[in-house]
């Protein structure tokens, strides 16, 4: 099902134009309305009348994360506090909270935006929607929750936390969509397993898994724990939060990206040149309809490309290769990038590990060391000593293999790394002064 | 002839082995014998208990990474040159040992020894037909 088949697989060559058109208003906007992307414009010598074209965009100064906080915490909101309804923040765990507003008009239409999305990884109004994404200032329990409402579905708003709790009334409610951080998803599926309650005393069908990037062998492992068809979202919240791209059931493969109201672009994340159609680089999104908190070309941080081909569903968005992983997340190790990603690619590889770890990364002296916490399950655990230092020899050639770094492997008991309640912290970084 | 054997993963922290004893403690199993082999990061528990079952689930209930095995277990004369006689015939029979640890009984005539061989079954063929006494899973969990 779609939900809004008109725009959902509008022609690219009417869906063009009007994003042409929503663009030049949204920047019309602002600039009328905001002295600091005025003051921005100005000083990059381009004024609303120079979009002529979409391409004419990358004549337009990026806005960072940094931009955000200086406007701490409302001065980039185009609408007086009294037409703003409702406001979410970051956690600000690196720095002050990024402060969002929404009119009236955006509630509605990130309701809609969630709807499609809920649409798309095959959800109805016929669902029971067990929502374990955080609600208060992050955007996803709340976003979730008013996307599966307009769906017309059962929303269960529990919110993180408590994995027992969850469980049980998943079961007792016979939930068919669970909606929660992958990291999570996997948590919940852990106390399952301890609680003795096996998939098919669920009803669940559908995972809606987003808030953070997650590999394709996670996606494998949770499909075969939970026996449910996962998809992945993408959104954030100073776009709008969950609902910017979303998976289609049909193909499990690249999100498509609600195009009629977000503008992708994908640059160097370098030189911040625009690269050609499907190339790899930093994601980027212009706002095209948003009201009270519109942004131009907000660097992401995430790692994607555009893909192009049609896709089997009948949308005609582009879609944004799954994200493999953020320029926020990626560790510099001697001078070479590592992505946590890459390394729970590496654990989930080796039958039988599982991606419970974390890194930890110190510097002893001038030289920074890498290392790798993995839980030892026991399909991995043998009796004899050679057998598991085999594995932690296996763990640490395949690392060095992939990312050209050498690390340390610690094996550690069961359950001894933190899980998730809600985004997974994999990386301790004990070199920041 | 086999004997079922408890291995437990132990990160190296304080307090662990005092912790598995008490679980055991708690639900009444007695421990046959022991061995714990280390490296610098870890250690690997090995357990002969009087009711294997048991003290796996309860170890398991308590969030530890439990495996079971079989080892072989025997009993030489407890007197100079009782251990060099088996091994000579482990040795002339090509078996392979993983690892082994030993404790003597209570009447102090024979010591008994635990091997973990690569090949069990293999292993138990060779020895019993070089007369070497193997002690059932029966006699061992009830000594």
């Amino acid at each position: 099902m779609m939900w809004d088949e008109e725009h959902e697989t509008m022609p690219r060559e009417e869906l063009e134009p009007l994003q042409l058109r929503r663009l030049q208003d949204q920047i019309a906007r602002v600039y009328a309305t905001v002295p600091y992307y005025r003051a921005k414009m100005d000083e990059a010598h381009v004024a609303p009348g120079d979009i002529k074209a979409l391409a004419d965009i990358n004549k337009l100064p990026f806005t960072t994360k940094e931009d955000l906080r200086k406007n701490y915490p409302f001065g980039l909101f185009t609408v007086p506090l009294e037409r703003i309804v409702r406001i979410h923040a970051s956690s600000g765990t690196t720095g002050k909270p990024t402060v969002v507003g929404y009119t009236k008009r955006d509630i509605k239409l990130w309701a809609n935006l969630m709807s499609r999305t809920l649409a798309a990884a095959g959800a109805t109004s016929k669902d029971i929607i067990h929502n374990s994404y955080g609600y208060g200032l992050f955007t996803g329990g709340m976003g979730a929750h008013y996307g599966a409402e307009n769906l017309g579905a059962t929303v269960v708003p529990v919110s993180g936390g408590n994995s027992k709790r969850q469980i049980t009334i998943m079961r007792d409610f016979q939930a068919t969509v669970l909606l929660s951080t992958p990291s999570y998803a996997l948590n919940l599926a852990d106390t399952m397993a301890d609680m003795g309650v096996s998939p098919s005393d669920l009803a669940l069908r559908i995972g809606v898994f987003g808030a953070e990037p997650w590999s394709e062998n996670m996606r494998e492992e949770i499909e075969k724990k939970l026996s449910i068809k996962a998809i992945d979202i993408y959104g954030l919240s100073e776009i709008i939060g969950p609902g910017v791209a979303a998976e289609c059931h049909e193909r499990q493969s690249g999100l498509h990206i609600m195009e009629d109201h977000f503008l992708p672009e994908i640059v160097d994340p370098e030189t911040f040149e625009p690269l050609a159609l499907g190339e790899k680089g930093e994601l980027v999104f212009t706002t095209l309809t948003k009201e009270a908190f519109p942004v131009i070309r907000y660097r992401t941080k995430d790692f994607s490309r555009l893909l192009t081909d049609p896709c089997i569903c009948g949308r005609t968005f582009y879609r944004m290769e799954k994200v493999t992983g953020r320029s926020d997340d990626m560790l510099i190790i001697r001078g070479v990038n590592v992505f946590p990603s890459q390394i729970e690619h590496v654990l989930v590889s080796i039958e039988g590990v599982e991606p419970h770890y974390q890194i930890i990364v110190e510097r002893e002296g001038n030289m920074d060391t890498m290392e790798v916490q993995v839980e030892v399950s026991e399909a991995v655990f043998s009796d004899e000593i050679k057998k598991l230092e085999a594995l932690s020899k296996k763990i640490q050639y395949d690392i060095k293999d992939l990312l050209g770094v050498s690390c340390r492997i610690k094996l550690v008991e069961p359950k001894s790394i933190q899980r998730s309640e809600g985004k997974a912290q994999r990386v301790i970084d004990n070199r920041k002064m | 002839m086999k004997v079922e054997q408890i291995a437990i993963f132990l990160e190296n922290k304080s307090g662990r082995l005092a912790e598995i004893t008490s679980i055991l403690a708690q639900k009444g199993i007695n421990i046959r014998a022991m061995s714990l082999a280390d490296t610098a990061d870890f250690g690997i528990l090995r357990l002969i208990v009087n009711d294997t079952e048991s003290a796996c689930q309860a170890l398991r209930d308590e969030g530890f990474t439990v495996g079971k095995t079989h080892v072989v277990v025997i009993e030489v004369p407890d007197q100079p040159g009782g251990l060099a006689s088996v091994l000579k015939q482990i040795k002339d029979g090509g078996l392979n040992i993983e690892y082994m640890y030993a404790f003597t009984q209570r009447s102090g005539e024979t010591g008994l020894i635990i091997f973990r061989f690569d090949e069990t079954d293999i292993a138990i063929e060779t020895l019993n037909k070089a007369g070497v006494r193997i002690l059932s899973g029966e006699e061992v969990y009830a000594i």
